[in-house]
């Protein structure tokens, strides 16, 4: 083990580190944006409303996130409408394409997430709710979202960290985040195992404080205390 | 291929998930240090960085065991990288999937094994294996879907399965959108199949089960 080279390219895996949280935190927060109609309509009784998510989720989950990420960055430049539309300088760019994908690749997690929180719900808060008077919009907006919230933590963090992970596929489309950067180092030095260990060293700590930012925010939200039943 | 390189991950996985499990609820200590250092290890780290890690990260290695052995040119193929790195990481997850399953397991059932005067490699064998193989196999079907589409990554080390095709396809064609898009449908077509094989598979292992709620 070469530690002086790993020293030596620090600062740059750092660079891409910081790409990488980038990525993770615009498409996990904006995933979660979209994600809440797309999981509302998920567990709605309707199958009409029901039928438009479930395909959206079926899609996301069943394909893999690689396959997504070529299709967007590769696959729509195959259609002269994108190319001449006004979002081409976005959909060129490897960064908006790769935040493109994870954004549509997790919320449809996401929406799974808060389907399941949002069954797991005891019936009778929401029909205390109804009692009270709150209109179906109100109960969930006041009382079955936060509850689905607290319940769907847990999973959600899980999921955060998978999109850590997953955020490694960007390198495929030239953008330069951890393992990107890694590649490149590589290309120079030829050393993969030093540079690809200390690589990994990065992802492990990122992801060690991504799970101690959520046992803060459990505590914060107080999601024990609502478990009991 | 992509068939054959899960399927192949998938043996190697479900063995060190077992053994990982194993090592994890084990009395002794440095067992369970191991264990839980290489569930951690592993899950901490994407699984892109292990494929490249395992395909590039090992050719000095073998190029020096291939001296040793007097064998010029030794080197771990696309094929094999491929399924060490995924069953690597379908192991980690694997172990902590039967790790719950044999906590999950009662007490009883082992003291009663104990009692009859059963072996302990028979207590695992006959009492332990079958009742976990029943709990954990929801979240190997999961684990199993996962390791389908991870089986894409390999194409990064120019294995030659459903991406990689699809991206010589594209080359040669330049319509990636349909070329991607058709590799997508088959992925979805792998994994609809998967998921009624595991429909099955769970079916027959709970027979003799009454769902409790019921």
């Amino acid at each position: 083990m070469n530690w002086e080279v790993i020293i030596k390219w620090l600062p740059r895996l750092a660079q891409g580190a910081t790409l990488t949280l980038e990525l993770v935190a615009i498409a996990v927060i904006a995933g979660l944006i979209l994600a809440i109609p797309l999981g509302i309509a998920r567990s709605s009784r309707h199958w009409y409303v029901r039928a438009l998510p479930y395909g959206y989720i079926f899609f996301f989950r069943g394909t893999p996130l690689l396959v997504q990420l070529f299709l967007v960055y590769y696959g729509l430049a195959q259609f002269d409408a994108v190319r001449n539309s006004a979002l081409w300088p976005y959909l060129r760019d490897p960064f908006w394409c790769t935040v493109l994908t994870m954004t549509l690749h997790t919320a449809a997690y996401i929406a799974e997430i808060l389907r399941g929180a949002l069954q797991a719900i005891p019936r009778g808060e929401i029909e205390a709710a109804r009692a009270l008077g709150m209109s179906r919009a109100k109960a969930m907006i006041y009382i079955m979202l936060p509850r689905a919230a607290r319940i769907g933590l847990p999973a959600y963090s899980n999921e955060v960290i998978l999109m850590l992970k997953a955020s490694a596929l960007a390198s495929t489309v030239t953008l330069l985040e951890l393992t990107g950067m890694a590649r490149t180092i590589i290309a120079r030095t030829y050393l993969p195992v030093e540079i690809f260990f200390a690589a990994g060293l990065f992802y492990l700590l990122i992801s060690f404080l991504l799970v101690q930012a959520f046992k803060q925010l459990e505590r914060w939200l107080r999601v024990d205390a609502c478990q009991g039943r | 291929m992509t068939v054959k390189l899960a399927l192949s991950a998938l043996f190697l996985g479900l063995v060190l998930g077992l053994l990982g499990a194993l090592a994890k609820t084990s009395p002794y200590k440095p067992l369970q240090w191991l264990g839980g250092f290489y569930s951690t290890l592993v899950r901490g780290v994407p699984e892109l960085l292990w494929v490249l890690l395992i395909y590039f990260g090992t050719v000095s290695l073998m190029n020096r065991l291939g001296e040793l052995l007097n064998i010029p040119g030794l080197e771990l193929n696309a094929f094999a990288a491929g399924v060490i790195a995924l069953g690597l990481c379908f192991g980690a997850y694997a172990t902590e999937v039967f790790r719950g399953a044999i906590l999950a397991i009662p007490k009883g059932h082992r003291e009663a094994g104990l009692a009859l005067g059963l072996s302990k490699g028979r207590i695992f064998s006959k009492l332990i294996l079958p009742q976990m193989w029943r709990i954990a196999l929801p979240g190997l079907g999961n684990l199993f879907m996962i390791l389908m589409k991870d089986t894409a990554l390999v194409s990064v080390i120019g294995l030659e399965e459903i991406m990689r095709h699809s991206q010589i396809a594209v080359t040669v064609s330049k319509q990636p959108f349909t070329f991607y898009m058709v590799a997508a449908i088959i992925y979805l077509g792998l994994t609809v199949l998967a998921m009624t094989g595991m429909h099955f598979m769970e079916k027959r292992a709970a027979r003799g089960f009454v769902r409790a709620n019921q």
